[in-house]
Order: C-alpha cells, then structure tokens, then sequence
C-alpha cells in the first residue's frame, strides 16, 4: 500500500510528541512526515525556558527533539517556515518560504503566544515590539531578554502570573532592580486564592521583587526604546526594559482562515479532530476541547496519545475527555501545587485549611461529598503526589481530614513508594509513571542519569526530581550508581586526575595526541585538549611536546581574543610600577599600529586592545619586553600598593616582594588563572584579600599569605595560610600552594573553589606542615617549572610567526 | 561541480588547527585536522562571527573559540540545534599536497 502524507504544522512541545506517538504505534510505515516549524530549531522544552532565563541551563540542553533526531526518523522538517494558509479543497499547506506540501492528514499543533494587551505605546512604528519589550515564549525571547538585561537596570514584568513571576525571578538573577506589575487583587490568581497569594507576596518582597498589584497599564514610554510605563492611576514607573506575560493566545488564526470552526481555539471532537474536517486533526494549546483550552503540558500527552491511536488505526475508538489540571511548580524558590478549584463554590463544599506565614505554609483543601476537588499546597508540599491522584482519579478521602494535610505519626516515604500505584505519575510535565521508570530500570538503567535520559522523567520543571531519585532508588534497592563520569578529568577519558597523572607518567605520554591515542582509544575531544595540554605541562615541566592545536587560541596566540576577533596585548608591569621611558614605548607602540583602545587594566598594567592577528609579533618586538601572560591559565600579575618607598603607612616593602614573585612565577602553567597581590599595611590597598594568594605586610618584618580569595563574578576573602617573617619564606609557602593547587585542581577550578572543596585545614596541613611528605617534592617540582619558562614571545618573534599565520589573507586564485 | 582553485599546500596549515585563506574575493577557513583530513568553511561563526580558523578542533568537530559552540565540518552542522549551520566548500589535497578548493558554496541543509 502506498503511504500516506502526514503533514504536522507547528514543531512545538505537541506537535514532536504527537509524532513520536504516531512513531510508537508504526506509523512510519504507514506516513512520509513532513513538518512546519515557525522557529528555526528542533523541537525544545519550552518549559525549561525559565531555567535559560534564570540562567541555571544553557540553550542546548533544553532540546527534546535535535534536528538530527527528524533526519534519523525520515520525518523532513521545513525549521524556520510558517505555514500562512491551509487550502482544504487542494489539500496542500502553503508557507511564507514557498514551500508547498501536500497532505492526506494534517495536524495543527501551532500552540499560543504571548498575548499583547492594546496597550498605547507597545509597538513601535513598524508595528513590531518597541525595542526593549518582550514577550516569554520562544528560545529568541529568552536571548533577547538575556541580552537586554545587566546588573542595575531596571527591569518591568506586566503580568503577576505564572508566567510573569518566572520572567522576574529569571531577571533577578542577572542583576536587574525587578519590577512586577499586576492587575488582580494577588498574584498567580489562575492557581492561588488571596491567601495564597499574599504569601507569595511577601516572599518575593523578601527576595527583592517590588510588586504592585491593581496597577493598570496605559501607555508603554519611549520614542526609540521603551523607558517607562505609565498606569491609570497617573503614576509612571521608569524601566530600562519591559517583558509582556499578561497571558498567552492561541495561534488559531490559521484554521480560522480554512474555514475551521474556531472560537478560543480551533474546536475539536473526542479525536481531537477539527468539527470540520475529518482530515484535520488539532492538539495542543491551539486547540479547544468541550470549551476548555490548555495551557499546561499534562493534557497534551494525552490529547497526542489519543491523536496518534485514532490516526493509525490503532484503537479508532480512542477519545479525549478533557483534563483535570493539577500542577506542581516552583516559583521563585517557593515549591506550589495547585489543583482545581481555588475557592469553595457551593454550600456543600467543604475547606480544610493551614496557614503559616511566618514560614510561608499553607495548605488549602476543597472537599465535596468526601472527593477532591481543588487544592493549594505552598511551602510543603510533601504530601502532593497523594492528594493530586486522589484529584486526578476522584477517589474517596479518608475521614481523618488532617492526615491529608500533614504525615501524623509519619509513615515513612519508603511505605508511600510501596504503596504508591503502578500508574501514578512521578513526572507530571513528561508523563512518566512509577511502572515506566521500573520498566526502564528493569531494561538495565542504572543511574538517575540514565533513566532521566530514556524516559524524559524530571525533564520537564524540575520539580518531581527529589521524588523521581527516590522511585529509582526504590525500585534498585537502593542501589543507584552515580554518573562517575563527573569525577573525571576530562570527559572522554575514564580517570581522576590522580589516576591519569599515573597512567601518563606510567606511559610517558608526552603530548596532546599520545594522550588520546593510548587513553581515549585515539578519539579527539575538541574541548578536553587544553585540560590535557595544561596537564602535561604541569606533570613534565618543560619537557613534554607542545602541540599548538592542543590550546586554546590565546595560549596559541600568546594573547587575549577579543569579540571582534582581535587581540589584546598585555605587556608585563610587576607591581603596577613602571618608567617614562617604558609608558613612551608602549604609546609609541600603540600609535603605530592605530591600537583602537589603550586602557588600564585592574591588575595595574596597560592593556592594548584591538590588535590584529597577524600584527602581534611586530608588537612584542617593538614593547621590547616578554610577555605579559595576561591571556592564560597562568600566573597572571602580582597587584601592589606602594608599600615603604613613599607611603607613610607602609610596613613593608610590597612592590619588591611583588617584583620578586612576578619574576619568579611568570608563566607558570596552571588549572585556571592566578591573580596575586601584595600589600604593605593591613589597609590592603591592592587587595590582597581576595586574590588566589595575597600576601600583606604586618609589621615586624612579617607577612600573612592568604589563599583562596576572589574578587570577580564569585567574592571570597582568602583564607590565612601563614604568617611568615621573610620575602624568600613568602615565595615558599606561595609557591608551595601553588605547585599543590596545580597538581590537585580540576581544569578551570580557581583557587577559591579548590580550597572550599578539599578544605584549608587540609591544604595548610599539607604545605605548613608537611603532613603528607610531600613538600619537598612539591617545591622541586615548582622549581623545575620556574626553570623552564621560556618567553613565548621572544620564542615567536625569533622563529617568524608561522608563515600561514603572517599571511592570514593570502590572496590565491583568479578574479579576487 | 565547479572548477578547483589551488590555494595553498597542505603543509601550510599545522595539524589539528584552522587557517583563513582569501579565494575569488571571499575569505573561506581551511582545517587540517589530526587524522590528515582538510575541510573548508565560512570563516565567521554563526553565532557572533567569532573567527572559526581560531577554533579548536577534536575529530571533525570545530568549537568557536569565542562562546565554544561546535559544529561538524564535514557536514557544517551544528552540534546543537539552536546554531545555524555553517556554510561548508569542498576541499582535498592533491597528490603532491597542494589545496584544491571547490566554489562555489554548498549550503548543509538542516536535516
Ligand atoms: C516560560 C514558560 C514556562 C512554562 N512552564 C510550564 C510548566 O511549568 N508546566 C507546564 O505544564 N507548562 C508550562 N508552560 C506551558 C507549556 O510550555 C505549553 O503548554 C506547551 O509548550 C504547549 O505546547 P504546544 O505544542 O501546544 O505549543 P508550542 O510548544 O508553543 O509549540 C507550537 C509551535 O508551533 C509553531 N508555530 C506556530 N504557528 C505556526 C505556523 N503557522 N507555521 C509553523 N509553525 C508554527 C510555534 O513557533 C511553536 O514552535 C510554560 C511555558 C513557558 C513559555
Ligand atoms: S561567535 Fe562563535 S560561539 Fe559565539
């Protein structure tokens, strides 16, 4: 028999799963599936799109469906092509790109968008948002609004919903002064009563969050770029950017103009097929079952299960009968379920309540004829999974009203997974019950991870994460396995780092691609070869093979990579102290290659931005100096204040000792950057407190070395190693931690996460004390580094840049 | 396919790294991988135009040494969905180790 065309319009969170539905029940064997997507990208988790904003995930880890998953399935996805019209009678969809696709079957999967109130002012003269305004749906919103944002600006959220409140918790994090503006009585009215929701009110007030309620919007302000909004009641609120989360709209335009039955949404029978049209298919948000829309995930699992048996032939009596909504979520760190009704509604009904504010708990339970009918669980939610299947399945409460609101006498979790059914559902956004997590522990999942990756479970908010490892746990018998590959060094190879330094010394693997050959089974990974490379140094000093390929380009170019592609160049200036003849060098340097920014740097020296590529050797010839290794992971600097020369208060000579460690420790390879400081008084003008080692003069000839300290996106004041009585004893004990650090460190651990982890007890143990026999070696192997540096610039400028490199431009060939 | 333009030796470009080379007016990036093979692409990253001849290279993989986002050179895909695929040209050396590159561009197509 000759296939049938499926054409599925909308590649969203319905529309892939009602393929993988269809998929499931043999439908490849029965379809060619073609499918429009209006963004240009696979199918994604739009609800981890919080987690992008909040910045706890990146853009790619939210895929559900990658483009290489369409190509795997045979399904050809037209991404980035909006199907503008439907023309039932040649059965063919029609895209804004020229595509044309005929079809036997067609599904409308075009879900919502955010809805823009007619708000004065929102839309610039084009008719598109006015710059700086948002909406919270797609992965484009979310980089837009990431780039928008920045610590201090001030960011306005219209819409106190739960939509409104992840955007603000999301904006919170980058920084921005965060305003909510509501125009109900309380906030997330959709799930909460006022109680409810004055406690969430309260607790986002805590957290920073103004919110303002019963405002009404009138005129968004700004001629070019949104600047403020102005309310009905006459005040204004100025802002540097505004997001829209007053509601979402279904995106049904396009059944409409088929000449599809359309009222909130495209209307549906049982099948979840258009009343219209018994080729066309809907589900989704785009589509309207018995009057209801959904704007949840749980009821388009089963609206796509029910699709994809009517479709196939599979079960032609399958049928929709709506879904009770019940949800647990988490909002601005304040764990939530919510389920049906939020107020009583009729004599009979009967409210069972708790409230807690100082805690922030309340529970709230609508009982009618001895069955579930609504409830709000905020702040504890430790009974939720039980009262939301006693909603989902009507079954009978027991007489005890309080043992459903708290565990009295405290059966233990372990009963409640005994007695926890077969088909309750563990995750709510995946649709994964306790019977398919055993089912995919029985088929040899063994870790969390594993049964996460196959069956989606806790892939969706987050929220039933805790539950889920104790389901997995349940079913192992406590023997879950954790993903080890978190321990190792570098992904691709099976070892801590202790255990590779052995097997590299063991081995003698002496470069980047011996490495890969003998350990990684001669498969590269782009990323693990700087980890590698930074290792080997530290493992064979000097004596390993260099493999330019192996770094990162600044450690391949011996400078900083701007975002233009450009360099910066750092000369080296210990101490911050420099001479007129040096600074009219580098102004010379700087005028006659046309350095576009000469700036100061925070580690006291003078940075060169701009510098092209293939200029960079003739810069370090002409600064004269070596280089200034403000590109690596290296020792950097060393910062100082003017200690005793010149100030009155100095007690020791900091710009000497800074002068002695810069010399010393120049170029010294290491897990990630050093940043180091001296200062002569406790006044601690250079900072030294928070650097990865600091040393600050006390007096008496004495100096305390701290550890550990940061200043950037993470603040940490360091943590005192020592006091010692010499510049040679500082240089010891600095360089004795280093050597440890260097050795112990992950790639890309600073100081300050490394002493956390393996704890300063231990590590001064270790260099004050000895406690593990190893100073000795750890100075030596220090000092062989030391004695190994080599000027990586004078090396270039000596050899010629390679000659490619120079030639970045070399023209080839006819008619340039 | 179109004619091949010579447009430098292999030996130009140390293993494992990229190069930028001007072709017929346009900038294209040549690879050379580890394993011998070459490949050629746009020399600007799709994501902010970082500058890919500065990548790191691992297998046939490329990651932008600006936001370390990857691709695949030999089909120019990206290796997460959010990126928009990199324009790839064919490339191969001659026999006596010479650079021949094939214009005009082959777009990948998204799956
Ligand atoms: C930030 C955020 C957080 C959320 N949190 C939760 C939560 O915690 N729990 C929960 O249950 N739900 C949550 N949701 C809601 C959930 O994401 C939606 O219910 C779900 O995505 C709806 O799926 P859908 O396929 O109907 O629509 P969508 O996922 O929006 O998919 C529709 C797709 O169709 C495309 N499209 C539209 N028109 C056309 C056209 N003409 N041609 C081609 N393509 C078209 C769109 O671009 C889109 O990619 C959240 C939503 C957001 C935005
Ligand atoms: S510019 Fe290439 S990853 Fe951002």
């Amino acid at each position: 028999m000759a296939k049938q065309k499926l054409v599925v319009v909308g590649n969203g969170m319905a529309g892939a799963r009602a393929v993988e539905e269809v998929l499931a029940r043999g439908g490849a064997d029965m379809f060619d599936i073609f499918m429009f997507g209006d963004e240009p990208y696979g199918n994604y988790n739009r609800i981890l799109l919080s987690n992008v904003l909040s910045g706890a995930q990146d853009t790619e880890e939210i895929f559900l469906n990658p483009l290489s998953w369409y190509a795997e399935n045979g399904i050809t996805l037209h991404a980035g092509a909006r199907v503008t019209d439907i023309d039932r009678y040649a059965k063919v969809v029609i895209a804004d790109n020229g595509v044309r696709e005929h079809y036997d079957r067609l599904l409308i999967a075009t879900g919502s968008r955010a809805f823009m109130p007619p708000i004065k002012g929102l839309h610039g003269a084009d008719g598109s948002l006015k710059p700086g305004v948002f909406g919270f749906r797609t992965i484009d919103d979310c980089n837009g609004m990431i780039a928008a944002s920045a610590p201090g600006r001030k960011a306005v959220v219209i819409g106190g919903g739960l939509l409104g409140l992840e955007a603000a918790r999301g904006l919170m994090n980058h920084g921005c002064e965060v305003h909510v503006v509501h125009l109900a009585g309380h906030l997330m009215e959709q799930q909460l009563d006022f109680t409810g929701g004055t406690i969430l009110k309260s607790g986002m007030e805590r957290m920073g969050i103004a919110v303002h309620l019963q405002k009404s919007t009138t005129e968004i302000l700004g001629e070019g770029r949104v600047t403020g909004l102005a309310f009905k009641d006459g005040t204004t609120l100025d802002c540097d950017l505004l997001v829209v989360a007053a509601g979402i709209r279904p995106n049904a335009e396009i059944g409409h103009r088929a000449g599809l039955t359309v009222e909130r949404a495209i209307v549906v029978d049982d099948h979840m097929r258009s009343v219209d049209d018994r080729t066309i298919y809907v589900v989704g948000e785009c589509a309207q079952h018995r009057g209801r829309v959904y704007g949840l995930v749980a009821p388009l699992w089963d609206q796509a299960k029910v699709f994809a048996d009517h479709l196939t032939g599979r079960n032609i009596d399958a049928a929709y009968h709506g879904s009770k909504l019940a949800t647990k979520l988490k909002v601005m760190g304040v764990e939530l379920a919510s389920m049906g009704l939020t107020e009583t509604q009729e004599e009979r009904d009967e409210l069972v309540q708790f409230v807690e504010p100082k805690r922030g708990i309340y529970k709230k339970l609508i009982v009618r004829d001895g069955r579930l009918v609504g409830g709000i669980l905020m702040g504890d939610i430790g009974k939720a999974a039980y009262l939301m299947q006693a909603f989902d399945r009507d079954s009978p409460l027991p007489e005890e009203r309080l043992s459903l609101l708290f565990d009295i006498g405290a059966p233990s979790q372990k009963v409640t997974i005994d007695e926890m059914p077969a088909d309750a559902q563990v995750c709510n956004c995946n649709g994964v019950t306790k019977a398919a997590i055993g089912t995919c522990i029985a088929g040899g999942a063994k870790t969390t991870k594993a049964v996460m990756g196959a069956t989606r479970a806790g892939m969706g908010c987050g929220s039933c994460k805790g539950l889920m490892n104790e389901v997995v746990a349940w079913f192992l018998g406590g023997a879950v396995e954790e993903d080890p590959s978190v321990h190792y060094y570098v992904p691709c190879i099976p070892l801590k780092k202790p255990e590779l330094v052995a097997e590299v010394r063991a081995r003698n693997l002496r470069s980047v691609s011996a490495v890969f050959r003998e350990l990684a089974g001669g498969v590269e990974d782009a990323q693990s070869k700087p980890a590698l490379a930074s290792l080997l140094s530290v493992v064979w000093r000097g004596d390993y093979i260099p493999e330019a390929d192996a770094r990162f380009i600044n450690e391949r170019a011996h400078a900083n990579i701007q975002k233009d592609g450009t360099f910066s160049v750092v000369p080296p200036m210990a101490g911050g102290a420099t001479t007129p003849a040096e600074l009219r060098r580098i102004a010379e340097v700087a005028e006659k290659y046309n350095v576009p920014m000469v700036k100061v740097t925070g580690g006291q020296r003078i940075d060169l931005l701009g510098v092209k590529k293939e200029d960079l050797p003739k810069v370090w010839a002409d600064l004269g100096t070596h280089s200034g290794y403000a590109y690596g992971k290296t020792y950097r600097t060393c910062k100082s204040c003017v200690g005793t020369d010149f100030c009155r208060f100095g007690l020791g000579d900091s710009m000497k000792l800074a002068a002695q460690i810069e010399d010393r420790f120049k170029g010294i390879d290491s897990p990630h950057k050093m940043k180091l400081a001296t200062t002569g008084c406790p006044r601690n003008c250079a900072e030294a407190l928070i650097k990865d080692v600091g040393a600050v003069a006390i007096g008496d000839g004495k100096w305390e070395i701290y550890v550990g300290g940061a200043g950037g996106s993470h603040v940490r004041k360091g943590d005192l190693l020592c006091t010692v009585g010499s510049h040679e004893e500082v240089l010891l004990y600095a360089g004795r931690f280093m050597q440890l650090y260097r050795e112990e460190a992950k790639y890309k651990e600073r100081t300050y996460t490394w002493v956390e982890r393996v704890g300063i007890e231990r590590v001064r143990a270790i260099v004050m004390e000895d406690s593990e026999g190893i100073a000795a070696r750890l100075d030596a192997a220090m000092q062989e580094s030391v004695d190994a540096f080599i000027d990586p610039w004078k090396q270039i400028i000596e050899k010629g840049m390679d000659r490619a490199d120079a030639a970045m431009t070399a023209t080839v060939g006819s008619g340039a | 396919m179109s004619a091949e333009i010579p447009i430098a030796r292999l030996s130009d470009i140390p293993p494992g790294e990229g190069r930028n080379f001007k072709v017929e007016g346009r900038c294209i990036a040549i690879f050379h991988t580890r394993s011998g093979q070459v490949f050629a692409t746009q020399p600007d990253c799709p994501h902010k135009g970082g500058p890919l001849a500065d990548g790191l290279t691992g297998g046939t993989t490329i990651v932008c040494p600006l936001h370390e986002r990857s691709w695949d050179l030999a089909t120019g895909r990206p290796v997460a969905d959010s990126d928009r695929p990199l324009t790839i040209y064919p490339v191969r050396a001659a026999a006596d180790g010479t650079l021949l590159v094939g214009l005009p561009a082959v777009t990948s197509t998204p799956a």
